[in-house]
């Protein structure tokens, strides 16, 4: 059996209605559950960039990149491992403000790139970004305190490798 | 300059007129050299069939029975002819409608635009009356679809949707345009669409895949050619056969690819797949190199994929990178429309002969004949066999005519014993194996080629599917032959029962009405023949025929389709018993 791995997706498309909808329509026609998902504008103007993270082999990986690049508002997809991009997610968490001076929370805080963003006299909101398990193990580290929300996003991720869109998109 | 500039301005005004979104639907159909649609009108088109009515000199609309008959009559007539299909619907239910033949359109590759009529766009998203999300439901199966909301959008959006239904590999595209912009006004004027950045019809052809396919083929003691419906696609029927004919290399089709060659062909060794010839499926797992010409190795072509031509290198010639290693690893992919590489990879192969190689398929065609077609064609049981049917309008059509099969045993058959001497003559439901699909696609396939005998072969179980479309033929007048080969029995489960569930028939059995008075309900001549000294007879009186006629041919009840690859076999553990 060939290994599952984690890849990020890029897929370059056109900034019109309906292109979600082709897109999972692809990971649902194979049975692939999304990961994570992020939308938003691209390097290049009026270009929308979908990143997906999806749990797959490598070979499912690449059928999945050609059918999503087959779709006719799909400029370019690409795929790739873990070692190939540089990524981030962020969380933020709302706790009671009565944690808000406990000391336990104030040093879990020194972990890297995590801050209080507000505090009111209710409760106060902690960003904390980095890679997936950092988020995981901040979540793991506030749990005890009675999270109120919790909310992460998808993953974002630039490629070390060139992505030739722009040459696809040269008249 | 002034005066020019007049001249400039003049000829824009005459190209551009002011006119309603529904009447700009049909003149998009017209500059794209469209002049046939089926359809069913309803409450959210009626704008554009009030254009209909409107152009009815210029532009011909059928009225079909129901959308899935309007539909694959849009795909028979596609497929006959190359052109694009147009289809009308209403919102809705006209929409749902149409989707098992787009579909159907899809996994086929044929060309279709679906037009459908929506709510008002202050309406969208409201469950309105007859709303449905069509562009929601159509998205996984069609080329591409979009909604227009504002009739300024129309020219754009039509001659965009003609460009990606029919470039590249074909495929349906579905407009849905509300109501209010069919109403509403804009200034026509209509510019062919010729390219679409995000999308690259055709892959760059790459001449270095081109000259390694050479040499494998040059190298090759037992090369093996599987030819699919890309050959007839990309319109190189003769660029095919003239690198067969080169290369000598036996040639074996796939059930979209009947008919791009010649069935007597000398070196056509029969078609590959499931009940495909016993040679080139045994001889799929000898050979030392598979070329593939535009086809899409199936799972009912390539059976188990663990045990498919291991031995083999494989060579895809191929239009849709998609497609590429998707269930075979191939050695060489060349990339292109199968025309273009044909004509590229001619100076590389050498004039070949494989006359030892090809004793083999002739030693297993053989035993083919022995064990199973002989006793198709000369039966000792007193039942008529599906197979002597189609002998019998091969001998009268002399494989002239267009046969458009349904989906069951009876489509195995006509795909297994239809004489082929012309392209584009086999319609057929192919990889959604769509039921109900002969009826309409044959009466499509008979207005895109009138002058041609088109003949649908259908099972009692299929025909019962759409047979509100005798309706359309009698509206018409469109001279289709329908034979019905009828086994009391829904034949190709049946025969799956009694192999792998122990003659458990469950809901099998059919109960049928008298076809022949059906089809005489709607004034078309019908017969039905059950004594095999009848048969020859009745197929002359049917072809010899110049409107619709209607024979049913009473089959022995329990005959199976063999040779079969039964699922997960590999394809040289073909059985012919």
């Amino acid at each position: 059996m060939e290994e599952k791995k984690n890849y990020t997706v890029s897929v370059y498309t056109e900034n019109n209605i309906g292109i979600l909808n082709r897109l999972s329509a692809i990971f649902l026609k194979r049975h692939i559950n999304i990961e994570s998902m992020t939308v938003s504008e691209s390097e290049i103007e009026n270009v929308h960039r979908f990143t997906f993270v999806v749990i797959v082999t490598e070979t499912l990986i690449r059928k999945v990149v050609l059918q999503l690049e087959k779709q006719i508002e799909v400029i370019g997809a690409f795929f790739h491992t873990e070692e190939e991009i540089i990524y981030h997610e962020t969380a933020l968490f709302k706790i009671s403000s009565e944690h808000l001076y406990d000391e336990n929370i104030q040093n879990k805080l020194k972990f890297r790139r995590a801050h209080i963003i507000a505090i009111t006299e209710r409760y106060f909101v902690i960003e904390a970004s980095g890679l997936k398990e950092d988020i995981d193990n901040m979540y793991q580290k506030l749990k005890p305190y009675g999270l109120m929300q919790f909310v992460r996003s998808g993953r974002i991720a630039i490629s070390r490798p060139r992505m030739a869109i722009s040459d696809v998109l040269a008249p | 300059m002034e005066t020019l500039k007049k001249e400039v301005q003049e000829i824009n005004t005459i190209k551009s007129v002011k006119m309603s979104g529904a009447e700009a639907v049909i003149r998009c159909l017209l500059e794209e050299g469209s002049t046939l649609a089926y359809g069913y009108p309803g409450g959210a088109i009626m704008p554009v069939y009030d254009e209909l009515y409107k152009y009815r000199e210029q532009f011909h609309h059928v009225l079909s029975r129901h959308e899935q008959g309007a539909i694959h009559s849009a795909q028979g007539f596609a497929r006959v002819t190359g052109k694009v299909g147009v289809v009308f619907a209403t919102s809705g239910p006209g929409a749902t409608n149409l989707v098992t033949g787009i579909a159907d359109a899809q996994i086929d590759s044929t060309p279709l635009i679906c037009i459908t009529g929506q709510v008002g766009s202050h309406l969208l998203g409201s469950d309105a009356f007859q709303e449905t999300d069509i562009i929601g439901i159509s998205t996984p199966v069609t080329k591409w679809n979009y909604q227009i909301t504002k009739a300024s959008e129309i020219p754009a959006v039509f001659a965009k949707a003609f460009y990606i239904a029919k470039s590249g590999r074909p495929g349906p595209v579905l407009i849905d345009i509300t109501k209010d912009a069919q109403f509403g006004e804009l200034d026509f004027s209509y510019n062919k669409c010729v390219k679409v950045r995000s999308y690259k019809a055709i892959p760059t052809l790459n001449i270095e895949k081109v000259k390694e396919a050479a040499v494998l083929i040059n190298a090759a003691k037992k090369p093996l050619i599987v030819f699919g419906q890309g050959v007839i696609l990309g319109s190189a029927e003769n660029e095919f056969k003239n690198f067969m004919e080169k290369t000598g290399i036996p040639s074996a089709c796939t059930g979209l690819g009947l008919s791009a060659l010649e069935t007597d062909h000398p070196l056509h060794v029969g078609m590959v797949g499931m009940h495909g010839n016993y040679a080139p499926n045994v001889l799929t797992n000898q050979c030392d190199v598979l070329i593939a010409i535009g086809m899409r190795f199936d799972d009912r072509v390539t059976g188990n994929l663990n045990t498919y031509a291991k031995q083999a290198k494989i060579i895809h010639f191929e239009i849709d990178p998609s497609e590429v290693d998707k269930n075979v690893k191939t050695d060489v992919a060349v990339l292109g429309t199968v025309k273009e590489s044909l004509v590229e990879v001619m100076q590389f192969v050498n004039k070949g002969n494989h006359s030892e190689w090809m004793k083999e398929f002739h030693k297993l065609y053989e035993i083919e004949k022995e064990v199973v077609i002989n006793d198709q064609l000369n039966p000792t049981k007193e039942g008529l066999t599906m197979s002597e049917v189609l002998a019998g309008i091969n001998k009268e059509t002399k494989g002239e005519a267009v046969i458009v099969s349904d989906v069951g045993q009876h489509q195995m058959i006509a795909w297994r014993y239809a004489k082929f001497t012309k392209t584009r003559s086999n319609i057929t439901s192919g990889g959604l194996g769509t039921m109900g699909f002969a009826l309409p696609a044959a009466i499509g396939a008979k207005m895109g080629v009138p002058d041609r005998e088109v003949i649908a072969i259908i099972g009692d179980g299929g025909y019962q599917m759409t047979i509100q479309e005798l309706g359309t033929i009698l509206q018409t007048k469109a001279a289709v032959k329908i034979v019905v080969l009828n086994n009391s029995f829904l034949g190709m489960v049946r025969q799956w029962q009694e192999l792998f569930f122990d003659r458990r028939y469950a809901s099998t059995v059919m109960t049928n009405p008298d076809f022949v008075k059906i089809a005489e309900g709607y004034s078309i001549e019908a017969n039905r023949v059950s004594k095999r000294e009848d048969l020859a007879d009745a197929i002359k009186k049917m072809t010899d025929s110049k409107e619709a006629y209607f024979l049913e041919v009473v089959i022995e009840p329990e005959s199976n389709v063999f040779p079969m690859i039964p699922t997960g076999a590999s394809v040289s553990d073909i059985r012919l018993t």
